[in-house]
Formats: structure tokens, C-alpha cells, sequence
């Protein structure tokens, strides 16, 4: 089971929310993946309108837990009022704290990341850092209050799945102990199942799913890939050799010459 | 008074938070609010004063990634 902050869960795969091409399927692919939390953000509401209203009923109808992002944000002082707003909003004390640092990566600014996980941490907030496979980092996350944390593994939307497996690997050795989330650059089920293999606690995921051809066979498809990596990582893969090794023994081969 | 709310100006008569939602034609329920930067709990909105020149947010749920 996975434990974050206290909480234990049985799926290893979080959702994103956003870019269905309805809510109903959005819905349907929440429920197809097996997920248990959800990702969540907020927006400038219009005046007369319920559209944030209608949303969050929805969200809460499927009685999954939220994590409110503070997606956009490229200073600490907006992402701490942005996360003292969700708090209030949806009512719980997780966030997904993402400080931008560049608009065309898309990059965590991973100096304000350790600021704004400071002042929240203090504020009771339990927050779940999106960062880079930077060790140094998640060293400061951790020191800052952090008891998860969340390393890129390609930039958001980009569907390019691990691009640094060897970074991958180093920050699962160096933080053995505190539950490692993939969150961003996922594209495919493969990508889930290698990143859960290499024991990562769970991923986090939106895009691929969202804009794939059909979105609840891919939610899934997605469920399914992190089960099994997850149970190919318990079980012990073989690790990669240079030469061939017969899988079937030569003793006892008969000779026809 | 001129406010800017969610980025638009605004001219209005409300002089408190609460009473400016009223106003604008939001449901008070599934709102979180700022005003220049901070927030403002739901349970302030009718004790907070509104001064010419206030920059509000007033945000609800939506989708996110």
C-alpha cells in the first residue's frame, strides 16, 4: 500500500483532471484508471456563473481524494496565495506545488520550489513538490518539510516518457525511504510501468491520458501498466547483460555427428 | 469606487467584500478570494473594507493538471 502523509492508499496512479473532451469522460476515465486521487487547480470564476461549482459536485461524486495544484504560478507569493486559497476551496491541507521557472519547459524554478515549500510546510500545508531529479533539491524539499516529493521525469505534456533514467535511479538510491512520484512527461503506459520498475511509489499523470484517442480505455491501459511495474519492481528484475545467456540448458543435448 | 476584480476594472458601490459578490452576481458558495494579494477566508468577506484601487481575485474550482 502506498502511504502518503498518513494516508493510505491502494493505487499507485494519480490523475489529472484537466483537457477531456467532457466532464462525462473525464469522470469515466477517473473511474477506469482505479485512481484515488485527483488533480485539481482553480480559476478566475466569472461573475453570474456556477462553472467552478458544477465542476467540483462533479469531482465529488466520484469520491476520489483532491490535490489542488498551484499550476501557473511563477513567483512564491503567488503559489502560497494560491495554495492558501485551494486549501479553503476543496477543503484539504495537500498541495501540488508547482513554482514555474520557465515558460517554454515549463521547468520548476526550484529555488522558489524550496521557499514556497517552506513557508507552507510552517503553515500545516502538506506539500507535494513538483521538482526535477535534482538530489541537491530534494535534499532542501525534504529540509523544508517536504514528505514526498515529485521529480519531473520529461516536461509537462511532452509525452516523451524518462529521459534521464540514470537521474531516476539516483534519486530513488538517495532517497530510499520517502515516497517518489513521477509527475510530468509520461506519455505512455510503457513509460509508467519502466518508472515503477525502477521503484518509484506511484505516478502522476494528465495529458496522456486526456488527449489520447480515447481517454478511458487509456486511464485504463495506464491503471493496468502501473500495477505491473509496481509488481515486476517487488519481484526482482533481472538486471541487463552484455552477452547471451541460453535460457534453455545444453546439458543432456544430444549429438547428431 | 473603482476595484479591479479578476483583472477587470470595475466601478462599484459595495463597500465590503461580501457585499461586492452580492453585487457581481456570484454565489458566495464555491469561491476562495484575495484582496491585493492575500486572502480573504470566506468567514472575513463581510468584515473586509473595501478601498479605491483594491485588486480582488475571486476564483472557483476547475480542472487541473
Amino acid at each position: 500500500m502506498l502511504e502518503l502523509y498518513g494516508e493510505t492508499l491502494s493505487s499507485r496512479l494519480l490523475l489529472g483532471t484537466a483537457q477531456y473532451p467532457s466532464p462525462a469522460i473525464m469522470a469515466d476515465a477517473v473511474r477506469a484508471s482505479g485512481c484515488e486521487v485527483v488533480t485539481v487547480s482553480l480559476r478566475r470564476e466569472m461573475a453570474g456563473n456556477r462553472t467552478g461549482g458544477r465542476f467540483w459536485e462533479l469531482i465529488r461524486e466520484l469520491g476520489v481524494r483532491v490535490l489542488p495544484n498551484t499550476a501557473g504560478c511563477h513567483s512564491v507569493k503567488e503559489a502560497v496565495t494560491t495554495a492558501q486559497m485551494a486549501r479553503e476551496l476543496f477543503g484539504t491541507d495537500w498541495i501540488k506545488l508547482e513554482v514555474i521557472g520557465n515558460h517554454d519547459t515549463l521547468q520548476p524554478d526550484v529555488f522558489g520550489l524550496v521557499e514556497a515549500a517552506r513557508i507552507l510546510s510552517d503553515d500545516g500545508f502538506r506539500v507535494f513538490p513538483y521538482t526535477t531529479d535534482d538530489l541537491v533539491v530534494g535534499e532542501r524539499l525534504l529540509e523544508a518539510g517536504c514528505g514526498v516529493l515529485m521529480p519531473w521525469c520529461a516536461p509537462i505534456g511532452s509525452a516523451r516518457g524518462p529521459i534521464n533514467v540514470d537521474g531516476l535511479r539516483a534519486m530513488r538510491g538517495a532517497f530510499h525511504d520517502i515516497p517518489l512520484i513521477v509527475d510530468a512527461g509520461l506519455g505512455r503506459p510503457s513509460h509508467a510501468a519502466m518508472v515503477m520498475e525502477l521503484g518509484f511509489d506511484a505516478v502522476l499523470l494528465n495529458t496522456a491520458v486526456a488527449k489520447a484517442g480515447d481517454p478511458v480505455a487509456m486511464a485504463e491501459a495506464f491503471g493496468g501498466a502501473v500495477e505491473a511495474g509496481r509488481k515486476a519492481f517487488l519481484a526482482g528484475p533481472l538486471e541487463p547483460r552484455d552477452m547471451a545467456v541460453p535460457s534453455t540448458p545444453v546439458i543432456g543435448k544430444a549429438v547428431f555427428e | 469606487m473603482k476595484l479591479t476584480v479578476n483583472g477587470e476594472v470595475r466601478e462599484v458601490t459595495s463597500t465590503t467584500l461580501a457585499a461586492l459578490l452580492d453585487e457581481l452576481d456570484y454565489a458566495p458558495d464555491f469561491l476562495a478570494t484575495a484582496r491585493n494579494g492575500e486572502i480573504v477566508p470566506a468567514a472575513e468577506r463581510s468584515r473586509c473594507a473595501l478601498k479605491d484601487g483594491d485588486r480582488i481575485e475571486i476564483l472557483s474550482p476547475m480542472q487541473g493538471g
